[in-house]
């Protein structure tokens, strides 16, 4: 069978995906190809039935599902064919990709590819949580599928482990479905996501353990209990029949870390530039792949410049990949992207660095052109804020190899209380 | 004694194989293959749901054990029919070879031992390693490196897969299988024993004791005494993900001590990284937690021997318990005036050894009970290839649906594995993991718990859902594709 080829393949069809197969095809591009391993297009916001979204990109608010359904036809309208239930298991060399189908194993040709598979939260496992293996131990994404996309409860009295802004949308979920968490859990004396978050168990009469680490999950076939051991030392064994973990989000890069593509250790994403190009120049990425982890709309405009940068460089009009400018992270920084600059075009997709603290941090923010300060700027950073620096303001000397963006004189910030 | 059946049952069975872990599946399948009408009684809900739970999936040639024990005879017999059958079953081989590598002098200067003792063992293609040969064969293992002992034969098993083909092969040829069917209570009466189990008692004119982790309970419930103390060895470990697959081509054994064969890092059938086991003695025979501070441990003891797994996420841990007694080798007695044969102790070469074993308990068995008339033709069912390596169902032209994309397990995976044609079906979540992958990759079911919540419902032992939302799913249930009907 001949191999079938297309001018673009965008891999996921979540908010940055289908935005930037919009913009290609609102400006003549094609054929262009939308792969979804889901039976289902829309990505993450089909199951998040609370949050609101749409505002920016539609200008009215729609619940998670409505703005999955509003951009699935949005790019359906424009002729661009969606094809479900179709992974991709290999990125080759030269956009030649394996697919898993309904038909089998397949490959496609590109010549271009936008990587758009968003991100994931981190499950138990790759957490290192003690304990048994038992069923009812599942991330937001799962409860909210198995609650919202196919009805069923999978738990009624779990913990949840987390204070990041998605376990608020977990303890949401909960209520809509009729579960009570028996405690929310954070190993920090603050919760994660800012105020007025915290008050949001209050009012669901959830307590909130801050300072607090699970030390042991039992159960044989599902949880039965669950041991925590507070900051002063003291342990308390509640029962439970499941742990709700939230947050933790990562790049769903593993076709990029299975690939010839470098992998930016910081991010856990690709390694792009600005144009949100990768190593090979063939493939592109955009979204939360890139930087975990940021909004619907944030993805979906995100998407959308990157789309337009495909377009600009199937017709010869982007900066040539080779040579550039490395970014590279400082003292107390976690990532930076993009991680090169390729030319000097700070109109670009990507226009700003983008960067978040591994820790509470305060200082000077400061950037440096091979070891020279370029700019600089007081700041108190917290690894769940994102910071970012136009491009446009940074006066970057000719011929500059590296710039290093770091947290100078930087002093540890107490956690809040 | 008995001849061919013809299909009927007077519920009286030439023997009741106790346990359905890798070894009592082994001994279903040959004293099923000599002739013999077999039941197998398991008290979980599915097989493997003990020690064969957790292991680290190692076919191993033996050269390492114990000269002239019962053990290192059972894991030779076993490694040679492995090798003989796995085709007609479609069990899969990844054929790594091992390297035993030293990080100390003191470990450099035990070497030749290994190789000596090898070589008493019938197992002529070790040989020593120089440091440079080491690293020319793993180029990712750590500079660190003294040394290496090569064991070309050594190799890596799907170690689900394998006792599931075992006891498919036996109920295929007409064994039967009895899940959630501990044994509560026995007697013998000259003849016959009689099994007391939940659903009602079991007869056979001889009984198999394979019961694992409970092999001293239940051999005390057989005999009146057990020759032995279960004491249950825990291994934890940490699976990485198979992006972590292009640093290792070889199975890395640690020079053993006395008491462990110590932390192996090693390429899986399915494609990952493997470090484990940690040997933690502990009471309880059931429970088999992981603790945090030794799974970072191994983690970072990975990372010393291959430095690039550093970076490489970590896609599961488990722990499992080894059998293991006070005694070094294996417990196996056989007791003809109670026409009683128990199989006890089988510690980390069990895999390896259950074809071996086998052989011997059929061995034991004919020296009291004589011969069955076998089956002429006997079946040769195969089972689902699940190995990375070679082809799996996503591949076929009739995929169909995609339930578990981190390890591509298809919908007719699952049912198959739920309802036939294997013949015998998943009893609960573990065991339908076992059989299909389902659940068991990266993502640990951040995508597909849903589906498989809705697939599974009402058809394993626990449901993964508590309950149905009913008609109050709200729009979304409907999907993107269909009709807002509110925002």
């Amino acid at each position: 069978m001949a191999e079938e080829r297309v001018a673009v393949a965008v891999i996921g069809a979540g908010p940055a995906g289908l935005a930037a197969a919009a913009a290609m095809a609102e400006r003549g591009l094609g054929p262009i190809i939308v792969l979804e391993r889901e039976t289902r297009s829309g990505g993450i916001p089909r199951h998040c039935v609370h949050s609101p979204f749409g505002l920016r990109e539609f200008g009215r608010l729609a619940t998670g599902p409505g703005y999955a359904r509003r951009l699935v036809a949005m790019v359906r309208s424009l002729g661009v064919e969606i094809r479900t239930g179709t992974a991709v298991v290999a990125l080759g060399p030269g956009g030649r990709l394996d697919l898993a189908t309904p038909d089998g194993a397949r490959s496609l040709g590109a010549e271009r590819v936008l990587i758009a598979t968003g991100v994931r939260e981190t499950p138990r496992a790759a957490r290192l949580l003690p304990g048994d293996r038992p069923a009812g131990i599942l991330t937001t994404g799962a409860v909210q599928a198995m609650v919202h996309l196919s009805g069923l409860i999978p738990f009624r009295r779990p913990v949840i482990l987390g204070t990041e802004l998605v376990a608020f949308s977990a303890l949401l979920t909960c209520r809509g479905a009729g579960i009570r968490p028996v405690a929310m859990v954070e190993p920090n004396l603050g919760t994660t996501a800012r105020f007025p978050a915290g008050l949001l168990p209050r009012c669901l009469g959830v307590p909130l353990w801050l300072g607090t680490e699970i030390t042991d999950i039992a159960g044989r076939d599902r949880v039965g209990q669950v041991t925590v051991r507070h900051r002063d030392g003291r342990t308390r064994t509640v029962a439970a029949d499941g742990v709700l973990v939230t947050g933790g989000f990562v790049p769903a890069a593993e076709l990029i870390r299975c690939s010839h593509l470098a992998l930016d250790p910081g991010s856990q994403g690709p390694l792009v530039d600005q144009f949100g190009r990768c190593s090979d120049p063939v493939y592109f990425a955009a979204g939360n792949i890139l930087h975990p982890v940021e909004t619907a709309a944030w993805s979906f405009f995100e998407g959308r410049a990157i789309g337009g940068a495909i377009t600009d460089d199937l017709a010869g009009r982007l900066p040539a990949a080779a040579g550039g400018i490395d970014i590279v992270r400082g003292d107390a920084v976690r990532y930076v992207v993009p991680q090169r600059l390729s030319g000097s075009d700070s109109r670009a997709p990507l226009p700003r660095l983008q960067l978040r603290a591994d820790r509470p941090v305060a200082g000077t923010l400061t950037v440096r052109a091979d070891g020279r300060p370029i700019w600089h700027r007081s700041c108190a950073l917290v690894p769940e804020r994102r910071l970012t620096i136009a491009l446009a303001d940074l006066p970057i000397p000719r011929g500059t190899r590296a710039l290093r963006v770091g947290v100078d004189a930087s002093t540890a910030v107490e956690e809040r209380p | 004694m008995t001849g061919p059946r013809d299909g009927g049952h007077d519920g009286r069975y030439d023997v009741a194989v106790i346990g359905g872990g890798v070894v009592g599946c082994a001994v279903a399948r040959r004293l099923t293959l000599a002739g013999a009408d077999v039941i197998l009684l398991e008290q979980a809900a599915d097989i493997l749901s003990g020690a064969s739970k957790g292991n680290s999936a190692l076919l191993h040639t033996g050269f390492d054990a114990p000269p002239g024990s019962l053990e290192h005879g059972c894991v030779r017999a076993g490694y040679a029919e492995y090798m003989e059958i796995s085709d007609r079953l479609g069990l899969p081989l990844l054929e790594t070879g091992a390297m035993v590598v030293a990080w100390t002098s003191e470990e450099a200067a035990r070497l030749d031992r290994i190789v000596d003792q090898a070589h008493l063992n019938g197992i002529a293609n070790v040989r020593r390693l120089s440091a440079a040969e080491v690293l020319t064969r793993e180029p990712h293992l750590s500079q660190r490196v003294l040394g290496g002992v090569v064991v070309p034969d050594e190799h890596v098993i799907d170690p689900w897969s394998a006792p599931l083909a075992y006891l498919s092969q036996a109920v295929a040829n007409g064994a039967t299988v009895r899940t959630r069917t501990p044994v509560t209570a026995a007697a013998f009466d000259g003849r016959e024993w009689t099994l007391q189990a939940p659903a009602g008692p079991v007869r056979a004119a001889a009984v198999v004791s394979c019961a694992g982790l409970f092999g001293d309970r239940v051999v005390a419930l057989l005999l009146g005494h057990s020759p032995y103390g279960i004491r249950p060895r825990k291994g934890q470990f940490v699976v990485f993900d198979k992006a972590a697959a292009r640093h290792l081509r070889t199975i890395v054994l640690p020079v053993p001590t006395d008491r462990t064969k110590g932390i192996v890092v090693t390429p899986t059938i399915f494609g990952n990284v493997l470090v484990g086991p940690t040997a933690e003695e502990q009471d309880d025979r059931r429970r088999a937690t992981v603790d945090r501070p030794t799974l970072a441990h191994l983690q970072a003891r990975a990372a010393e021997i291959v430095p690039a797994l550093a970076g490489c996420p970590v896609t599961a841990t488990y722990a499992g318990l080894r059998p293991a007694t006070e005694h070094k080798d294996y417990q196996i007695s056989v007791h003809p005036d109670r026409r009683l044969i128990d199989v006890g102790g089988i510690r980390s070469t069990g895999l390896t050894a259950a074809l071996g074993i086998a052989r011997h308990v059929l061995s034991l068995y004919q020296s009291f009970a004589g011969t069955h008339r076998a089956p002429a033709d006997p079946v040769w069912p195969r089972v689902p290839n699940l190995a990375h390596h070679l082809p799996r169902a996503w591949q076929r032209p009739d995929a169909g649906e995609i339930v578990c994309h981190c390890e591509l397990v298809t919908r007719g995976e699952i049912e198959a594995a739920l309802t036939g044609p294997v013949p015998v079906p998943a009893g609960d979540l573990g065991g339908l993991k076992r059989r299909t992958r389902a659940m068991l990759g990266r993502c640990q079911g951040f995508y597909c718990s849903a589906r498989l919540a809705e697939l599974t419902h009402g058809r394993l032992a626990h449901d993964l859902a508590v309950a149905t939302r009913g008609q109050a799913a709200g729009p979304a249930a409907a999907g993107p594709d269909a009709e807002a009907s509110h925002g």
